[in-house]
């Protein structure tokens, strides 16, 4: 026989290997929609080949190869549930993070309208929560402060009579910002009002395990696995399922658990490197003239990896196409940067600054070079669109 | 020019203008009213809102009022 081909010198799952730093070199959206885990990318693949032993199978059948898919489909509750530390029978895998969240809001409100009809939300939540609480009932969107924090005073005097549910997200994806869920949780219970907690970016960047809340939800995209949003119903919540929730398909629900688990291992080494960054680029962009560096200063308030900064004078969209001509790939809050043609929500609840603004999330294929390399990249292109808007010294 | 009682003493209109234009506007003609006199900003970008008040803040500046569109920002520096 011949010998098998060259070995691979890395196991795919091993944090940015270096194929994987070099495909993504520059990529700094990784909370936009960052690439599968390798590991979560081999699941996907696996499950539905037609040569595998079922994981596609509809997992209610009662033949063999549903039996199976029934026992991968557990596999991956169990799994999720661990990291979680939740128990597995508490543990929905649906369709995306959006419905995830959705459902959550509107099952908790649905069991709770004799209680009445408001619910109480931080204005930094994203989209499919504020909607959610528009569409269960009466929505109350508690301020934040300039660093993203929410108004605790203001949160408990919202939840007073009349309150449905309440909802808090975990970490903010766009600039990092972490709760204090141990208090919002404590205000709730204190209320007698059950809380949503999003776990939003923290998954992969922070601890998830025994977070507060009757209902929490995920959303595998931030992990690196495939759309599917973790629903999390605590026993003894009362809770009414909505119409038409569905179920993730088989080997969808086996990628996303078993991406997690892999982001869960790597964070030990990940997130610390991240961190370190962070304060890097924080530091680097600061000294940048007119610059607003959004979120917590001290790291304790915020997830290692996201960072938002804003250049006051300058076109959101104008930078992003610069950086990405670069060869840097950033998100932006700007205005400009989006189809409505309005701010990011979040920096106006924050009141901080919308234009010239850009996103940065790294992943486990960022390297430090690559960092430093975006950080050089910033400066000069910022004073390029303010040279050529003859802004200079205004 | 009035302007050292509090009424407005130059009017900038920047109304269908996108970001980052109205605060470059105010930026450009704030010297041209004197230390406590008043700027009025029509601007309708959405993200005027947030933005006129950090400009504000990041110059030192007062902001007398934020309503339908219609800033007032009083020089302090």
């Amino acid at each position: 026989m011949p010998p098998a081909g060259p070995a691979e010198t890395r196991a795919p799952g091993t944090p940015g290997s270096a194929a994987e730093q070099d495909g993504l070199r520059g990529f700094f959206d990784a909370v936009g929609g960052g690439p599968l885990h390798p590991l979560a990318a081999q699941a996907l693949q696996v499950g539905y080949d037609a040569g595998s032993t079922g994981v596609w199978a509809d997992p209610r059948a009662l033949h063999g190869r549903g039996r199976h898919a029934r026992r991968l489909a557990d596999g991956a509750r169990e799994a999720i549930a661990g990291v979680l530390g939740v128990r597995p029978d508490e543990v929905r895998l649906t369709g995306s993070g959006d419905v995830a969240r959705r459902t959550a809001v509107v099952g908790l409100a649905a069991a709770r309208h004799r209680a009445g009809s408001r619910v109480v939300t931080s204005a930094v939540e994203q989209a499919a929560v504020l909607d959610a609480a528009g569409e269960a009932g009466q929505a109350v969107a508690v301020a934040v402060d300039e660093r993203g924090h929410l108004d605790l005073d203001a949160f408990t005097a919202a939840v007073l009579g009349g309150t449905a549910c309440a909802a808090v997200q975990h970490t903010n994806r766009e600039v990092g910002t972490v709760q204090d869920l141990a208090a919002v949780a404590a205000v709730c219970g204190e209320a007698r009002v059950p809380l949503v907690v999003d776990l939003a970016a923290a998954p992969g960047r922070l601890p998830v395990r025994d977070v507060p809340g009757d209902v929490l939800v995920a959303d595998a995209r931030t992990w690196g696995g495939p759309a599917l949003g973790v629903l999390v119903v605590r026993t003894g919540t009362r809770w009414t399922e909505p119409p038409g929730l569905s179920d993730a398909p088989v080997p969808v629900q086996v990628a996303a658990a078993t991406a997690l688990a892999a982001a869960e291992q790597e964070r030990a080494t990940a997130a610390p490197r991240w961190q370190a960054w962070t304060e890097l680029l924080r530091d680097g962009l600061a000294a940048v003239p007119d610059t607003v560096v959004a979120g917590d200063p001290d790291p304790a308030g915020r997830a290692p990896g996201l960072l938002a900064a804003s250049f006051l004078y300058v076109d959101g969209e104008d930078l992003v196409g610069r950086l990405d001509v670069g060869g840097f790939a950033v998100a932006s809050g700007s205005a400009c940067t989006s189809e409505e043609r309005a701010p990011s929500h979040v920096l106006a609840a924050m009141g901080v600054l919308t234009q010239g603004n850009v996103r940065v999330s790294m992943g486990r294929w960022t390297t430090e070079a690559d960092v430093r390399a975006l950080l050089a990249a910033v400066g000069p292109a910022v004073a390029a669109i303010r040279e050529r808007a003859g802004v200079a010294g205004l | 020019m009035i302007g050292q009682d509090g009424r407005v003493a130059i009017v900038i209109d920047c109304v269908g203008q996108l970001c980052p234009l109205p605060v470059i506007a105010l930026g450009r003609h704030i010297e041209r009213v004197a230390v406590g006199e008043v700027v009025e900003l029509r601007a309708d970008d959405p993200a005027a809102k947030v933005d006129v008040a950090a400009w504000c803040r990041m110059r030192s500046q007062e902001l007398v009022s934020a309503e339908d569109g219609t800033f007032l920002i009083r020089r302090l520096v």
